[in-house]
Formats: structure tokens, C-alpha cells, sequence
């Protein structure tokens, strides 16, 4: 790239132009997704149960990907839940929001049958492991909203680890 | 009965950090030029294209294959895109193996790039979603957590992955047209660069890499060159979502039953006996046990065993990625192709200094998103 602020009268011609890129989308969350983020908004998180497989899907997207069927009873999750796998990111990229070095857990709540992805903090970056037993910390109930930005980040509760066979099958 | 179809020409770039002396046409256009002049043939001679990369956002270019028609003789006659994230450059030959296959057509041009320096893959994989937590750094930042779980499970020593990384760099000193030319790796090397996703380190991980892989498959009666032809002797593609209760994300079920599928077309009953070598997507260091493991090279839990005895290595028994693999190149979208065409390369005995002595049979095969695409192909030296 030629920086013309710079440009003499021996520069070459211009061949290459960095230019920054956005992308703003808005997102219909449909009604599964609108009811696992209205949860969050009162801070707790809802799933829904498979009729065919009784798994326990959150955030659940409606459907069942296993049996192809609706998935319309709702569950009320625990607050807890077990660190499956994780790892510690200490990259940094265009558009993080986090200070690095930090923890990115596969969360598996109690109650549900898929673990999702949390941010863990109140534990050094090193003694973070897998089976640890951790809880959400949810912002200031004014600051609610129906967004995972509800969620400040995960905890250790204080619980023994959960054993590896509890959560093998998640992994 | 399917027409038999085979590899007759193959071309790629020399795959770099960044191609500032061409554009995405002229770079993909330099590829498929290589592998007209290998199938001694002419654009005219070709009846279809069928062009594949990466998501889009990357480079930013929406539906390049638009207007990559002109570049890659395409105007008039059939162009496909194909897009399985990095698993595409492996679809997408096989895409163009049906089409001449079912007896559609005669030669068909296939062709898979990325240019990396024109993107920013890492931004482009880490947008935030309503849905999900914006935690998410990377296809490291996917892959990492899947990696530690495989090792808790297969009860896998660190030093596994570092070993990976070390065999495969030696390789890609043997292949000229491999991105990271490294002479002094060791595993020492290895273990003193930064740690990006941990238990991923830097040197565990592919690089970003500009280029292109093209190939000119043909049927029998059209075979033309004066290199041999590399017979396809099988051809298959899964998916599978990303998330499922009970998914086995560490040994996708889509891999394995991919796996079986390509290698019941094949006659394989024993890949790690038959083979003489295979190219794997490993972009990842650890990838390398846990692909042994899912393609069925040995029993479960023992990928990292294989890896440790040195039977993967360029002089091992069934040696993988003798051409460097994606932890040496990787162009993502053509990352995919350059497995398939690599082992076309090998049974063709046109593979120079990464050359598998005597190589009759192997197998390609390519991943992408979230471990949810694969697609494989096995090819020999001798007719199917
Ligand atoms: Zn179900």
C-alpha cells in the first residue's frame, strides 16, 4: 500500500487499499430463541425438551436436531452448571471485547443435554479445569436485558468438581 | 455403472503469506493454467468449471465466481460454486468428479483459492451473534476446547502435538510450492512459541496463506497428457449440525460414516495396510491423532500412539501430509483441493521430493465448520 500522505514524486502507483469493514445485521430470533432471551432478561435461563428424545436443548432453536420435531415444552435451568472443556484464548483479533488472556468454557447447565460456550472469570487462567463446578453472574437487575449481555461471565460455586463420567458424553 | 473418471492435470501457486503481484483471478487463473498444461489442454477443450472457497466475508467479495468466469474460460459453458466452509476445496472436486461421473461431461475444470491477505478470516469467524457469547476467537478458539477433550479422553501426552508440527514442517521442506519453509524446526521451536489458544500453540497452528489448487478431471475415453492418470476409485461427502445432544464433537459419527462409505466404493477393509499415504486436514497439530482415529487407521484411543511410533512420519509405514499439510499451506478454501490433488500427485509419481516411493492408493480428505463437513476421495495408479 502507497501512502499518498507520504507520496514523493519516485512513488509507484497505488495497487492495494486496506479499507475497514463492518457488517450491522438485524436478528428475528424467532419464537424459540425469543424465549430463552426473554429469560435472560429475568435473569434465568429457560430450555426446551425434546417430546421424542427428552433431551434438554438451551438456547434451544426450536427444534429437535436429532428426532426433527418441535420442541415446545419449556425447562427452567439451574444456575449451575459443570465446565465440560475449555480453553484459554490469548490471541487477540479485530473486534474482541474481552482482555486477553481469558477462559472460553463449554458450559453445561444442570437440567440441560448441550453445553454452551461462557466466558469464566474469579479463577487464575491456570487453574481452570475441566469438571469444574461454576454458576452465572448475572449484571444489576436494571441492567437486564433480553441479550447474553445479561450474563457478566461464569464462577467457580464452590462445589466439588463433577466427576469425568458425569459429563463425558457431552464432550 | 458410472462412467470412471480420473485426475489428469494438476496445478497449483506457490502458496505465500501474501500474493501482492497478482489478483484473486489472476492467482486462481495461474493454477488452473498449471493444470491445463499438465492435461496438455487447451481453455477450449474444457466442457464445465466448478470453482469453490471459504465464506465469502472473508475476502468480502460476494459470489467471486462471477466474476472469476472470465478468468477461468468459463463464459459460455457450466459454472458451479461450491461451499462446505474448509472442507470445500475437497467438494468441490468432487462435485466435479460427478458431473463427469454421471457421464455428463468429458473434461471438467475444477478450481479452489483463498487469498488471506485480501481478508480478515479471524474477524470474519468471530462476529457476534445475539445468541452466543462473543467469546469466540477463531477456528483455534473452536477447535481448542475439542482438542483438550480428546486428550482427556485418549489420555494423550502433550508432547503429541508438538510432534505433529515438527513431522509435518519437515515435509513441506520437501515440497516447494508449501507456504512455511521452516529448516530449523524442532520440537523445542514448537514448545517456546506463544500459546494462542491453549493447550494450542502458535507453531501447532496452520498459517494464513494466499493461493490456489486446480485440477482437470476426465473421463476414459478423454484422458489426454503425458503424465498418468490418478483413477478415482471412490467419492463421498457428510454433514452433520454442530450441536446435538450426544453429539461426539472429538469423533464426528459424519467422518466416520464418510469414512466407511468412501472406503466400501474403494475395497478398503485395512486403510493403515492399503494405503501407501494420505493427506489429511490437520490444521490444528492435534488433528493428526484424532483424523487416525476417526478415519479408522487404528482402533480408538490409539491415534496418538500411531503419531508417537512414527508411522505417520515421511518414512513410517502409512506416512500422512507428506506434502507439508495445512499446518504448512493454507489458502482455506483451496487448503481442502490441495489434499485431493496431492495424493493424485502421489499415485501419479509426479510428487518430486515428497514422492511416497511406488504410491498406488490413497486417500483425500478434507473437514470444515465446526467439525460438521467432511469429504474424501480415494485415487490409484491403477484402473478402478
Ligand atoms: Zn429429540
Amino acid at each position: 500500500m502507497t501512502d499518498a500522505t507520504t507520496a514523493g514524486a519516485d512513488v509507484g502507483p497505488v495497487t492495494t487499499l486496506a479499507t475497514p469493514i463492518s457488517l450491522d445485521f438485524d436478528f428475528t430470533p424467532g419464537v424459540a430463541q425469543s424465549r430463552f432471551l426473554k429469560a435472560l432478561a429475568t435473569g434465568t435461563f429457560v430450555g426446551q425438551r425434546c417430546p421424542v428424545c427428552t433431551k434438554v436443548y438451551v438456547p434451544s432453536r426450536g427444534t429437535c436436531p436429532t428426532d426433527g420435531v418441535a420442541t415446545t415444552e419449556e425447562v427452567v435451568l439451574s444456575n449451575s452448571g459443570t465446565v465440560t472443556t475449555f480453553c484459554v484464548v490469548n490471541v487477540p483479533f479485530a473486534g474482541q471485547s474481552i482482555e486477553i488472556p481469558y477462559i472460553c468454557a463449554q458450559i453445561l447447565l444442570d437440567g440441560a443435554n448441550v453445553s454452551f460456550m461462557g466466558l469464566i472469570q474469579e479463577i487464575p487462567t491456570d487453574q481452570i479445569r475441566m469438571g469444574l463446578r461454576v454458576e452465572a453472574v448475572w449484571v444489576d437487575d436494571a441492567d437486564l436485558t433480553p441479550s447474553l449481555a445479561s450474563i457478566k461471565y461464569f464462577r467457580p460455586n464452590g462445589e466439588t468438581d463433577a466427576p469425568y463420567e458425569s459429563y463425558e458424553e457431552y464432550l | 455403472m458410472a462412467e470412471r473418471c480420473a485426475v489428469i492435470g494438476v496445478g497449483q501457486t506457490h502458496h505465500k503469506a501474501k500474493r501482492d503481484d497478482v489478483s484473486i483471478a489472476g492467482m486462481v487463473r495461474e493454477a488452473a493454467k498449471m493444470a491445463l498444461a499438465d492435461a496438455d489442454l487447451t481453455w477450449s477443450d474444457i466442457d464445465a468449471v466448478v470453482i469453490g472457497k471459504a465464506p465469502d466475508m472473508f475476502e468480502g467479495n460476494m459470489m467471486p465466481e462471477l466474476y472469476l468466469a472470465p478468468a477461468l474460460g468459463a463464459v459460455g459453458k457450466p459454472m458451479i460454486r461450491v461451499h462446505t466452509a474448509g472442507s470445500v476445496g475437497g467438494s468441490t472436486a468432487l462435485v466435479a468428479a460427478h458431473l463427469v461421473k454421471s457421464g455428463r461431461h468429458k473434461r471438467v475444470l475444477t478450481v479452489a483459492y483463498e487469498k488471506q491477505s485480501d481478508s480478515d478470516a479471524m474477524w470474519a469467524l468471530s462476529v457476534p451473534q445475539p445468541f452466543a457469547a462473543p467469546l469466540l476467537a477463531g477456528a483455534g478458539g473452536y477447535f481448542a476446547p475439542v482438542i483438550r477433550a480428546y486428550m482427556r479422553r485418549a489420555g494423550a501426552p502433550d508432547h503429541i502435538g508438538r510432534m505433529v508440527a515438527v513431522k509435518d514442517r519437515l515435509n513441506a521442506l520437501r515440497n516447494p510450492y508449501a507456504h512455511l519453509h521452516l529448516p530449523d524446526i524442532d520440537m523445542a521451536m514448537v514448545e517456546e512459541s506463544i500459546m494462542l489458544w491453549e493447550p494450542l500453540r502458535y507453531l501447532e497452528s496452520c498459517p494464513s496463506s494466499d493461493g490456489a489448487a486446480a485440477m482437470v478431471l476426465a473421463a476414459e475415453d478423454a484422458i489426454s497428457g503425458s503424465n498418468p492418470p490418478a483413477w478415482i476409485h471412490g467419492t463421498a461427502m457428510r454433514s452433520e449440525p454442530t450441536i446435538f445432544a450426544g453429539r461426539d464433537q472429538v469423533n464426528p459419527r459424519a467422518g466416520r460414516e464418510c469414512a466407511a462409505d468412501v472406503y466400501a466404493q474403494a475395497g478398503i477393509t485395512n486403510p493403515r495396510e492399503q494405503f501407501d499415504c494420505a493427506e489429511v486436514y490437520v490444521p490444528f497439530s492435534w488433528y493428526e491423532p484424532m483424523w487416525l482415529e476417526n478415519l479408522g487407521f487404528c482402533e480408538q484411543g490409539d491415534g496418538w500412539k500411531l503419531t508417537e511410533s512414527g508411522a505417520t512420519a515421511f518414512d513410517g509405514d502409512i506416512p500422512w501430509n507428506c506434502s507439508g499439510g495445512v499446518l504448512s499451506s493454507n489458502p482455506i478454501g483451496a487448503s481442502g483441493m490441495l489434499r485431493f490433488l496431492e495424493v493424485a500427485m502421489q499415485v501419479r509419481g509426479q510428487a518430486g521430493e515428497h514422492q511416497v516411493d511406488g504410491a498406488k492408493l490413497a486417500l483425500g480428505q478434507a473437514y470444515g465448520g465446526g467439525a460438521q463437513f467432511f469429504s474424501m476421495w480415494v485415487v490409484g495408479s491403477e484402473k478402478p
